[in-house]
């Protein structure tokens, strides 16, 4: 599902934000991203949406080579994915619904079948009962959750998730974490980049380390290994 | 489509100051042009009636006999490019003179011989009323032995089309640094637009927005403006021809405005104007929104 295979990332200024690095995730996993800040998980995710492209090595993301990327095709590979920011990324003018609703209407969904799709996200995610609620009355962690619904409302075989728990306290993270781990139990590929270690110490997922550009320790391979 | 023309009365909701301001500098980009199309468009107007007065006359040299002078004129006649010819003799011509240069009536009713020489008026049928055809024409009657001068108004013909061809030249250069001046405009006011929604078009492209839908409420709004901006300046025209007609019509009797056609190029060519305007800047700007 996702491939990068020798990966090279390095920016116009000579920094080198990822060295050779090589994974393959497939369909149905749950893996986490772990690393200091700068050690390239965002870039990663980058890579990922077709936000960037490598300098060196092949990124394969659901049938998309993301070097050769027309810019026409970019959204074509973003409504396979749905991404989850740190900050939410909410329209503050808009209900919830209104916002899951966004994602429908730029992508030329028919009109009326989008109110039945956001409410169904909206339950998924345990907001129904405040679709109508602007972000500003909303607490991070159900911000979180609007933000998560408006990822998954296209139903993408793959859920990226940049420190979704980032700006949350303990026990909205631990009901957004719930919430992604019930999104990748419907088989959904999710990948998580947090440097949250407890959340990732509780679970036995993948967890693929990078530091400074590079992949110093990746629990499907290494423990193989072991 | 009805969620884009919502984004677009919104821009002008959001920036109100910097819209008018695009609509007006295109308006004032197309008004000179237009200025200048409206001076071109009567000066070729007189032209083509001055054309339709094109007429060469040949002086027939004193005492030639009349005779000559039919066959002549039958040969004159049968030019491809002569349409009719007439014989004006000379007591014809002192008459005319009377009739037509009434200052001098007494100078001619006192006169013991008649100093005016018979003449063929040469008319050239339509196509070959331009100075070369003239001028050939010109040189085959003075190759008449009984010709004595021909005169054409060849020189002030050819003075009026290089007028018209200047009016156009300075109408499209002030009209381009118009122009200019309102892409730059238009890219300002896309850049604010742009700076302020920043937010929502970042989201747009992550949730997997077309390019075009993203840029879309952009090239609607500039080709708005240059719609605006096109009927503005048709406005300003019609204001500025009534004016002067008004003023000094009086004296130039026979002014025209602009056909449907002119308008209309006029329109789309602000249409374009604010299309292209902000097809430039969308590209540049929209790169800097991750």
């Amino acid at each position: 599902m996702i491939r990068f295979a020798h990966v090279f990332k390095s920016y116009p200024n000579g920094a080198l934000a990822l060295k050779d690095v090589s994974f393959l995730l497939n369909k149905g996993e749950f893996v986490f991203l772990t690393g200091h800040s700068g050690a390239g998980k965002s870039t990663i995710l980058k890579l990922l949406f077709g936000e960037q492209r490598p300098t060196q090595g092949e990124v394969r993301v659901a049938n998309f080579v993301v070097n050769t990327l027309r810019a026409g095709d970019v959204p074509r590979l973003r409504r396979r994915l749905g991404v989850v920011f740190q900050d939410f990324r909410l329209l503050a003018d808009r209900t919830a619904s209104e916002n899951v609703a966004f994602a429908l209407e730029v992508t030329g969904a028919r009109r009326d079948t989008i109110p039945a799709r956001v409410m169904r996200v909206l339950t998924q995610v345990g907001l129904a009962s405040k679709a109508r609620a602007y972000p500003r009355e909303l607490s991070g962690g159900e911000q979180q959750r609007v933000a998560i619904a408006r990822a998954l409302v296209n139903d993408p075989p793959i859920l990226l998730a940049d420190e979704p728990t980032g700006n949350l306290d303990e026990r909205a993270t631990r009901g957004v974490f719930q919430l992604l781990r019930e999104i990748n139990g419907g088989g959904t590929l999710v990948v998580m980049a947090t440097h949250d270690l407890d959340l990732v110490r509780q679970t036995t997922y993948r967890t693929i380390e990078l530091r400074d550009g590079g992949i110093v320790f990746d629990s499907a391979v290494d423990e193989v290994k072991a | 489509m009805r969620l884009l023309l919502r984004e677009v009365l919104l821009s002008f909701r959001r920036t109100p100051l910097l819209s008018a301001l695009s609509v007006t500098t295109i308006a004032f980009a197309l008004f000179t042009v237009g200025l200048f199309g409206l001076v071109a468009v009567n000066l070729r107007q007189a032209l083509r009636g001055v054309e339709e007065r094109v007429e060469i006359v040949a002086f027939v040299l004193r005492g030639t006999p009349s005779e000559t002078i039919t066959l002549a004129s039958q040969d004159v006649a049968a030019f491809p490019e002569v349409s009719d010819v007439a014989y004006v003799s000379e007591d014809q011509a002192l008459a005319r003179a009377r009739k037509d240069l009434v200052e001098f009536r007494d100078a001619y009713r006192d006169l013991q011989v008649n100093p005016l020489p018979a003449s063929l008026e040469i008319r050239l049928k339509p196509g070959y009323r331009d100075s070369r055809h003239v001028q050939s024409v010109a040189e085959r009657l003075r190759s008449f032995k009984f010709v004595e001068d021909v005169r054409y108004g060849r020189d002030w013909i050819a003075r009026l089309d290089q007028l018209r061809n200047l009016t156009g030249l300075v109408g499209f250069l002030i009209g381009a640094a118009f122009a200019a001046v309102a892409v730059v405009i238009i890219g300002v006011t896309i850049r604010l637009t742009i700076l302020q929604r920043a937010r929502e078009i970042a989201i747009m492209r992550v949730v997997g927005a077309s390019n075009w839908f993203v840029r879309g409420p952009f090239l609607l709004e500039g080709a708005f403006k240059g719609l605006m901006g096109g009927l503005l300046s048709l406005a300003l025209c019609r204001a500025a021809y009534t004016l002067f007609q008004q003023n000094v019509g009086g004296a130039l009797s026979g002014l025209i405005f602009f056909n449907t056609g002119h308008m209309l190029l006029i329109v789309l060519f602000g249409v374009l104007l604010g299309l292209g305007g902000s097809l430039v800047s969308v590209g540049r700007h929209l790169r800097d929104v991750h």
